[in-house]
C-alpha cells in the first residue's frame, strides 16, 4: 500500500466514522448502568463484572434469580428441582388484567416460569439445596407454586441431609390467589418445623426487598439471617406505615444496617463475601445422620425472642 | 353486654329498619287508642319483618358479610370467655415486657374439657378501642400468644384460637420489635404442636396476624365472619388504585365463610344467631361452644403424632397450581 492509499483509506475511514448514528437510548442504557445511590455512571460490564455492585459507593443493585445462582454456585454445579410448576388461576381473579395476562407478563419480562428458581449446586464443593427469589417476576410475589417449590425444596434438603439456602426478596403475598396465597406461609413454615427437627441447617439471604408474607415466615425463620448491605427489609411497607402512624419514618428505617443494629439478622454480608460466608457456615454445621440429632430437640420451644 | 341493648343496623338493612319504624308508629297509636284491626295488622308486619329479614340474610354480598363482621357490637373474645367459663383464668404477658391488650389468653374449662385459649380482642368504647389497638396485636401480643401454645404443649391441653383481627398493625414499634419474626415463630411453633388445636374465626380473618393464631388441626368461622390475605381497602387500593372498588375486592378474594368451607381452607361454618351474633351474645356463645367441643372430641381421640401429621398434611395440601410435563 503505498503512502497515498494509505491516506485516502483512513479518510475514508474517518468519514465512516463521522456518519455513525449516535447511540439511542436503548443502546446507551445498555452500555451505561447509573447507580442509583451515588449517581456515577458505570459501564455495564463492568458493573456486572463486579457482582451488581457499584464500585464507587457499594450500592448493591438488585439481581436476578439466575445471576445470583451463578455467583453462589460452582461453575456447572446448578440443578433446577420442580421447575415445571405454573401457577392456576383458582379464583379467576381480574382487577385491571386478568391474573393469566399478569403471570404471561411477568414471565416475558422476567424470563422466568415464576417468582423462585429451586434447585441444587455445590459452593465450594459442599452441596447445598438453594432457593432464589427473583422480584422482577411479579414483585417476588408468593403464591401457590412459590410456596410448593419452597417447601418441596426444604423436603429435599430433609431427605438428602443437605443445608437449605434460600434467598430472599419479594414484596409479599401474590394477592390474586387470594387465602391460598396466605396458606404457604403457614405450609413453608411447617416444612421448615420439619427441617429443624431433624437438625439441618437453614440460612436465610433477605437481599432488596423483602417484605410481607415472605418476611413473616420462612425468611425469618433462618438458623442464620444474612441481609445484604442497604437491603429494605420489614413486614409493612414503609408508606402504609407512614399513613397509620402520620409521620415520616427516619430515612435507616427497615434497612439490612438497622435491622442488625436492631438484633433482627445475623449479620451483613456484602455480596462478594456471601458464596464464602455460606461456605463457611455450611462446613461448620455438617448434617447429622437422619435420626441421630440431639434427644428430645423435636419437644423443645425455642427461648422466645 | 345485656342481650336487651339496642341493635345498631347496618347500611344494607336499611328496609328493615323502615318496617321497623312503621310498626313501632302503629303500635304506639295501638296503645293510644286499642284497636282489633290495628292489632292484626301490627301482627302481620311483624312476620312480614321476619320474613325480610330471613330473605335479606339469605342473600348477603360479601361486603355485607364483611359489614357484619365488623359490626362494633359484635361479640369478641371476652365475650366468649365469659360465657363459656364465668371462672376461666386470664394469664398475663409475654414475660419479655409487655401485656398486649389486643392479644387475650387464659385457662378455660369448656364442657368437661380443659383447653388453653387465646384469642385477639377489639375494645369496645374508645379507651378500650386504643388499648386493644384496634384488636390489633403488636409483636408483644404474638410472643405471648406463643409462649401459652408452649403452656398448651407442655400440659398436653388443646389449644383453641379465636381469630377477630384486622392484621398485624403497620406501626414504626411493631416493626422495630420484629413482627414479622414474631409470626413467623408462631407459624413454625403451631406447626410442631403436640396438641389439638382449633382456631375459630369469630369477625375479621386478617392476613398473616389471623394466620399467627391461626395454625390449626381444624379452622371454624361463624358464618358472617371473612378471612383474607390482604383487607379489602388494601387490595382495593393496590390492585385497582381505586377506594371505591372495596366491594369487587370483598367479591373477588373470596373471602366469605362460606366460600373458603366449599375451597376446603375451613372446615366447618357455625351459624349465627339471624341478624347476626351481636344480635344474640348468649346463642352464639353456646353454637360456637357445641361446634368447638364437638371437634375437640374428635381431635383428643388421636396421638400426639397423628395430631401433628394431620395438622401438617392439612397445610402440605393447600395450593393450587399444574405440573407441565418436563420436556
Ligand atoms: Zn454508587
Amino acid at each position: 500500500m503505498d503512502l497515498k492509499e494509505w491516506f485516502a483509506n483512513r479518510r475514508k475511514g474517518r468519514e465512516a466514522a463521522e456518519v455513525k448514528q449516535p447511540l439511542t437510548t436503548e443502546e446507551y442504557c445498555a452500555l451505561w448502568t447509573q447507580c442509583f445511590q451515588c449517581r456515577e455512571l458505570l459501564y455495564t460490564s463492568d458493573l456486572r463484572a463486579n457482582l451488581q455492585v457499584c464500585p464507587k459507593c457499594q450500592y448493591h443493585f438488585r439481581i436476578g434469580a439466575r445471576q445470583r445462582i451463578d455467583q453462589l454456585a460452582d461453575q456447572d454445579s446448578w440443578s433446577e428441582l420442580a421447575g415445571n410448576l405454573a401457577s392456576d388461576d383458582p379464583l379467576g381473579f381480574f382487577d385491571t388484567d386478568s391474573y393469566p395476562n399478569r403471570l404471561a407478563e411477568a414471565a416475558h419480562k422476567s424470563g422466568l416460569s415464576e417468582a423462585v428458581l429451586t434447585g441444587t449446586c455445590l459452593v465450594k464443593q459442599e452441596k447445598i439445596a438453594l432457593a432464589v427469589m427473583d422480584f422482577s417476576y411479579f414483585g417476588g410475589s408468593m403464591g401457590s407454586v412459590v410456596g410448593e417449590k419452597v417447601t418441596r425444596l426444604a423436603e429435599h434438603a430433609a431427605s438428602e441431609r443437605l443445608p437449605l439456602v434460600v434467598v430472599a426478596s419479594s414484596g409479599g403475598a401474590r394477592m390474586q390467589e387470594g387465602i391460598l396465597s396466605l396458606m404457604q406461609m403457614a405450609k413453608t413454615s411447617a416444612a421448615l418445623a420439619a427441617l429443624h427437627d431433624e437438625g439441618l441447617l437453614y440460612i436465610s439471604v433477605l437481599t432488596e426487598p423483602t417484605f410481607g408474607g415472605v418476611t413473616a415466615s420462612f425468611a425469618m425463620l433462618g438458623d442464620f439471617i444474612i441481609a445484604e448491605p442497604g437491603a429494605r427489609i420489614g413486614f409493612a411497607g414503609r408508606r402504609v406505615i407512614e399513613q397509620t402512624i402520620h409521620q415520616k419514618l427516619p430515612n435507616e428505617f427497615q434497612t439490612a444496617e438497622h435491622l442488625l443494629k436492631q438484633g433482627h439478622v445475623d449479620m451483613v454480608v456484602e455480596r462478594a463475601k456471601l458464596k464464602d460466608t455460606v461456605y463457611r457456615l455450611v462446613v461448620f454445621h455438617p448434617a447429622p445422620h437422619k435420626g441421630a440429632r440431639r434427644p428430645d430437640s423435636s419437644k423443645r420451644l425455642p427461648v422466645l425472642g | 353486654m345485656d342481650n336487651n341493648r339496642k341493635v345498631v343496623p347496618l347500611e344494607f338493612e336499611q328496609p328493615l329498619s323502615l318496617l321497623s319504624q312503621q310498626i313501632d308508629a302503629l303500635e304506639r297509636q295501638l296503645a293510644d287508642n286499642p284497636h282489633v284491626e290495628l292489632e292484626a295488622d301490627i301482627v302481620q308486619l311483624h312476620e312480614q319483618y321476619i320474613q325480610l329479614k330471613r330473605s335479606l340474610y339469605a342473600n348477603l354480598r360479601p361486603i355485607d358479610h364483611l359489614a357484619i363482621a365488623r359490626h362494633g357490637q359484635r361479640p369478641y373474645t371476652r365475650d366468649y370467655f365469659e360465657r363459656w367459663d364465668p371462672d376461666w383464668i386470664e394469664i398475663h404477658g409475654d414475660r419479655h415486657g409487655a401485656d398486649d391488650q389486643a392479644m387475650v389468653g387464659g385457662l378455660l374449662c369448656m364442657g368437661d374439657i380443659n383447653v388453653v385459649a387465646v384469642g385477639t380482642q377489639k375494645g369496645r368504647n374508645l379507651r378500650d378501642k386504643q388499648q386493644c389497638n384496634f384488636g390489633m396485636p403488636q409483636p408483644e401480643g404474638y410472643r405471648k400468644a406463643l409462649r401459652l401454645f408452649a403452656h398448651a404443649d407442655k400440659f398436653g391441653l388443646p389449644l383453641v384460637c379465636l381469630i377477630d383481627t384486622p392484621g398485624a398493625y403497620p406501626g414504626m414499634n411493631a416493626e422495630e420489635h420484629n413482627q414479622a419474626q414474631a409470626i413467623a415463630m408462631n407459624l413454625r411453633e403451631l406447626a410442631r404442636l403436640s396438641v389439638p388445636v382449633l382456631a375459630v374465626i369469630t369477625g375479621e380473618g386478617g392476613s398473616g396476624g389471623a394466620l399467627a393464631i391461626g395454625v390449626s388441626n381444624r379452622i371454624l368461622m361463624l358464618e358472617h365472619s371473612v378471612y383474607s390475605v390482604i383487607s379489602p381497602e388494601g387490595c382495593a387500593s393496590i390492585l385497582w388504585r381505586s377506594a371505591d372498588k372495596v366491594a369487587t375486592a370483598c367479591q373477588s378474594m373470596k373471602m366469605t365463610a362460606r366460600e373458603l368451607l366449599a375451597s376446603g381452607i375451613i372446615e366447618e361454618v357455625v351459624e349465627e344467631p339471624l341478624g347476626g351474633a351481636h344480635c344474640d351474645y348468649d346463642l352464639a356463645a353456646r353454637k360456637i361452644k357445641e361446634a368447638i367441643v364437638k371437634h375437640l372430641n374428635l381431635l383428643m381421640k388421636l396421638s400426639a403424632a397423628e395430631l401433628k401429621q394431620q395438622r401438617f398434611s392439612k397445610y402440605r395440601k393447600i395450593g393450587c397450581f399444574t405440573e407441565l410435563p418436563v420436556c
